[in-house]
């Protein structure tokens, strides 16, 4: 199917996602079930990213660190990764993988099921229903995520420049304060908040309008994610042209 | 009463329904009954608004359906209960959370009056004590039961059933159908049943509207179908050995 159909069925989703809710009190309490699913739930794995991400960006500099390079770079190269690219950019894409395909295959059995249909006969906007509480969520927990990755990024670098002797403290340290621009995280926010809609509505789009059986929820799944990480590859692009250059 | 007004719908080019008008009765468990793929599901979901019709109109009580916006539509659907052929239950609610759900979103009771219609409903299913399980906990039967009792949770005026009987057994089906006719009677509704399943037609229609490809082919009672002179709706309804035995006698 052509390009310029999916966008106009998007297009199309996206306005019935953002009608008012019918009923504000059933709304409220699928947000804060959608925060547990897409924010508390993955603390865990962004943590654990985070940490070794950072370790291994701080030894990787390590290594390429000599001679006339001075050794705060270590702690300034940890840094800009970090904030820049890794925590924003890379944190997305894992969930993407993670939250995109849960919301994909979620809303896919759904409609095989015929439980969106069940959801309109009621007349519930079912588009708005399952899919607005996800995009609310995600635009409040991803940069809550990235800023948590940021500062475990950064700190297990620092631990790990400290067990393995690869840089002093002092010069770390200095590192990670030196050219620092507050801009640098509101760009990196930004992104984060730009590419959990784009995960979260992907996502949901190719979940909601999945036909057939449990085989298409899974291509629908596959391609809630593909489509995700390629759209957050090229905004990334785009926005950091805008917002950097 | 519902009626369609000359309904045609295409998918491509594949003429699903061709002019066909119908109308349902009140009161009465109204069939559509066909061959797979005849066009008796598209038929139904453009009549409650799922699949929008290419031509035509469809009228709940003199309602034209067709050209209502979203709002008025939403005010039709509340009178609108469906019975799925899986139920379509959602599987992240208990049984009591399923029926209180319609009446969660739209209805300004308590708590404690929503518990009260839920039990209702489900006595009325013949499922009481069942409210705290997980739709997966239940038996196909319990699970088309639990459907009819969220359907009717809303007090709907028009209530449809898509292959009611699929996939249960015979005296489960016919617990199905007598529960069909009884709420119908009861609550004064406008009943549609799809179904192909011959012992279900026999057992609950008051009227019978054979589809045979997109087109109505046949319209009746359950009597003068038993003795219709149409090919197309013998060759149906004589298809299976039982009911070639039953012709015989």
């Amino acid at each position: 199917m052509s390009i310029i159909f999916h966008i106009g069925r998007y297009t199309r989703f996206i306005l019935r996602v953002f009608r008012k809710p019918e009923n504000g009190a059933v709304f409220r309490r699928s947000l804060v079930n959608e925060l547990t699913t897409i924010g508390t739930n993955s603390v865990g794995i962004v943590a654990l990213l985070s940490l070794f991400m950072g370790a291994v960006m701080c030894l990787q500099t390590a290594h390429q660190v000599s001679g006339w390079i001075p050794a705060y770079t270590i702690g300034f190269t940890v840094r800009q990764t970090m904030i820049l690219e890794f925590s924003p950019t890379l944190i997305p894409v894992i969930l993407a993988g993670k939250i995109g395909s849960n919301i994909a295959s979620q809303l896919g059995t759904m409609r095989v099921s015929e439980q969106i249909d069940a959801l309109e006969i009621m007349g519930i906007n079912s588009a708005g229903f399952l899919t607005l509480p996800k995009i609310i969520a995600g635009i409040l927990c991803f940069p809550l995520l990235v800023i948590m990755s940021m500062f475990l990024g950064l700190a297990s670098g620092a631990g790990i420049a400290y067990v393995t002797g690869v840089s002093s403290m002092a010069d770390f340290q200095y590192g990670l304060q030196v050219d620092f621009l507050a801009y640098d995280v509101i760009y990196a926010l930004i992104k984060t908040t730009i590419f959990s809609i784009v995960i979260t509505s992907v996502s949901a789009y190719h979940g909601y309008h999945t036909h057939g059986g449990a085989l298409e929820v899974a291509k629908s799944s596959t391609k809630a994610v593909v489509y995700s990480v390629v759209i957050i590859m090229m905004s990334n692009l785009i926005l950091t042209k805008l917002l950097l250059t | 009463m519902i009626e369609l007004k000359n309904i045609s719908k295409s998918f491509g080019e594949h003429h699903i329904l061709k002019n066909v008008s119908a109308k349902f009765h009140k009161g009465k468990v109204n069939f559509i009954i066909g061959r797979s793929g005849s066009g008796k599901s598209v038929m139904t979901k453009c009549t409650v608004g799922l699949l929008e019709p290419d031509e035509g109109q469809v009228l709940f009580d003199g309602r034209d359906f067709t050209v209502m916006n979203q709002r008025k539509r939403k005010e039709i659907h509340k009178e609108i209960g469906m019975l799925f052929q899986g139920g379509a239950l959602f599987d992240s609610m208990t049984v009591s959370e399923n029926i209180k759900f319609p009446l969660k979103m739209f209805s300004d009771m308590t708590d404690q009056e929503m518990d009260v219609r839920a039990s209702d409903c489900l006595k009325r299913v013949m499922l009481e004590g069942h409210g705290d399980k997980f739709t997966g906990e239940l038996s196909g039967g319990m699970q088309k039961r639990v459907g009819i009792a969220r359907a009717i949770s809303m007090n709907p005026k028009y209530l449809f059933c898509d292959e009611p009987n699929s996939g249960l057994d015979p005296q489960t089906a016919i617990v199905i159908d007598n529960l069909i006719i009884d709420i119908t009677r009861e609550y004064g509704m406008t009943t549609v049943v799809v179904s192909h399943d011959m012992n279900s037609v026999i057992e609950a229609s008051d009227t019978i509207h054979f589809i045979h490809q997109g087109e109505i082919a046949f319209e009746g009672t359950n009597d003068e179908m038993m003795v219709s002179k149409s090919e197309t709706l013998n060759e149906f309804i004589y298809a299976s050995k039982l009911m070639q035995k039953l012709r015989d006698r």
